[in-house]
């Protein structure tokens, strides 16, 4: 059966919550092909990568391609560890096979014998879908690589990928430094690819429809549809599937958000505030690029009117600063730092706009210079918020808190702090 | 003997680092230092050309005693 090109959802086809089985899944997409020679189909698609970087995905596979080696590994990333990201679990409560089938794709094309679906261990029902999804396959067909999972506790920097392969080798979620990159890291002494289950689904798409009905969704620039993760003042938070391009007013208006919002949101608690006052900026990383955004790991944050882009900030950067690894200094301090100044003028405290001052000059000390990109996200947040937020900002820093920063009505949402008592909170 | 080009910049494994701070006082034309007492390396590439400079990095790579520095040649091009 061949799929309507236009028509969506194409991942999220099906009913949302019930996963498909090995054979529902079979009449609804065919059977997949594992041809090694998809490479030239991927490449020709301009799949880019779901989870946060946006880097090509045919350019990642063509570096593992080149690696030597006969037990490449290829690992399937469900971590999602944005608290406010649902995407990937969405995803496998739908169509869990299809991220199965574009792994098994993906290890067609660079030849590897063995595919990990890495899920955060608090995912409990995620679990049970793949598990269910693998048992299933190996009833029905015994060829392809080795299927198995792999739970880490979840953390915020433990689906970043060396993180990710550090903990599959040594059972430690912590990132590694790689001077050079890009790297190909290693499980066992073996090249590894690290995919994003999202974007493994839609390889699985392009082997069995091709590049070019892959395209007629989306632009030429960022081809596809994509899954966004829609929380804050929305009736209730959603996953839903829109053509990368769609105007953002279409984009809120699918999920039922407010849709005369303060500020958004976009890429993730590493992402970037935009303004809510142009909505007809495009969905896709050119039209965002203008105003300092990306799409990131798909997840959009609705900030309605009655709130306060400051508190929020704060609420989302000390979260961010206790999910620090605490490896790098400038991390485990400077975020904690910034955390500060942010409470600082959220309170609209004596020392505010000394705070404010330090929050700026903070913001240029920290950037880039962690193992990964933990303390770059969180700096890009706060730099929005400096920018987008910049007359809320003055008048906290004049001791004038704004009455939505009084009211207590938080939008985005933060999981609690678990290890409060050890930040090192000015 | 294969001719090497690049230039030569100093870089600081973060994980590595427990900011004892020997490097800034070893290289203190090449290293300034945040608040926390993390080295912040200047990030100007040309600057290990001048040989004065080329051996106190050297100097700030021995000195350290986490290991954490070292040189890294940038391939041009």
């Amino acid at each position: 059966m061949m799929m309507d090109a236009d028509q969506l959802p194409r991942l999220l086809s099906g009913t949302p919550g019930v996963p498909r089985s090995y054979q529902q899944h079979h009449d609804a997409f065919a059977v997949a092909e594992r041809r090694p020679s998809l490479f030239s189909e991927l490449e020709a698609s301009g799949l880019i990568g779901r989870g946060g970087a946006g880097f090509p995905t045919a350019r990642k596979a063509q570096l593992l391609r080149a690696q030597h080696g006969r037990h490449k590994v290829i690992v399937v990333n469900a971590m999602e560890g944005e608290p406010a990201s649902h995407k990937d679990a969405a995803l496998l409560a739908t169509n869990p096979h299809l991220v199965l089938d574009g792994a098994e794709i993906l290890a067609a094309i660079i030849s590897a014998r063995r595919v990990i679906v890495a899920l955060a261990r608090n995912n409990t029902a995620a679990i049970a879908h793949v598990t269910r999804a693998i048992r299933e396959r190996e009833r029905h067909d015994r060829h392809g690589p080795t299927l198995e999972i792999q739970t880490p506790p979840w953390r915020y920097v433990a689906g970043e990928e060396s993180a990710l392969v550090h903990w599959l080798n040594e059972r430690h979620s912590l990132p590694q430094y790689r001077p050079q990159r890009p790297t190909v890291l290693e499980i066992g002494g073996h090249a590894t690819l690290v995919e994003n289950a999202e974007t493994c689904a839609h390889v699985a798409l392009i082997g069995r429809f091709g590049a070019e009905w892959y395209r007629e969704v989306g632009t030429s620039a960022s081809p596809g549809s994509t899954l966004v993760s829609v929380t804050g003042a929305v009736e209730r938070p959603t996953v839903i599937e829109v053509a990368l391009g769609t105007p953002l007013r279409t984009v809120l208006a699918l999920a039922n958000a407010d849709p005369e919002p303060q500020a958004l949101l976009m890429g993730g608690y590493g992402g970037s505030w935009i303004p809510g006052d142009d909505l007809e900026v495009r969905y896709e990383n050119e039209g965002l690029a203008r105003l300092g955004a990306s799409v990131g790991a798909g997840v959009l944050g609705v900030l309605g009117r009655s709130g306060c882009g400051v508190v929020e900030t704060e609420r989302v950067v000390k979260w961010m600063a206790n999910e620090s690894a605490r490896q790098c200094g400038p991390c485990a301090f400077g975020l904690p730092a910034l955390g500060a100044d942010l409470a600082e003028l959220s309170a609209g405290g004596r020392d505010a706009k000394v705070a404010l001052e330090r929050l700026r000059e903070r913001c240029g000390v920290i950037v880039g210079r962690g193992a990964c990109r933990h303390p770059d996200g969180v700096v890009r947040l706060v730099r929005s918020c400096l920018d987008v937020f910049h007359d809320d900002l003055a008048n906290h820093a004049r001791g004038e808190v704004c009455p939505a920063a009084l009211s207590g009505r938080r939008f985005l949402s933060v999981p609690r702090l678990e290890r409060e008592d050890e930040l090192v909170w000015g | 003997m294969k001719h090497r080009t690049g230039v030569l910049v100093l870089r600081v494994d973060p994980v590595l680092c427990d900011g004892f701070g020997h490097c800034h006082e070893l290289a203190p034309e090449l290293v300034s230092m945040d608040e926390w007492g993390y080295p912040i390396i200047d990030d100007d590439h040309a600057a290990l050309a001048d040989p004065s400079r080329l051996t106190s990095a050297r100097l700030a790579i021995r000195g350290c005693p986490r290991q954490a520095l070292h040189l890294e040649r940038l391939n041009e091009g």
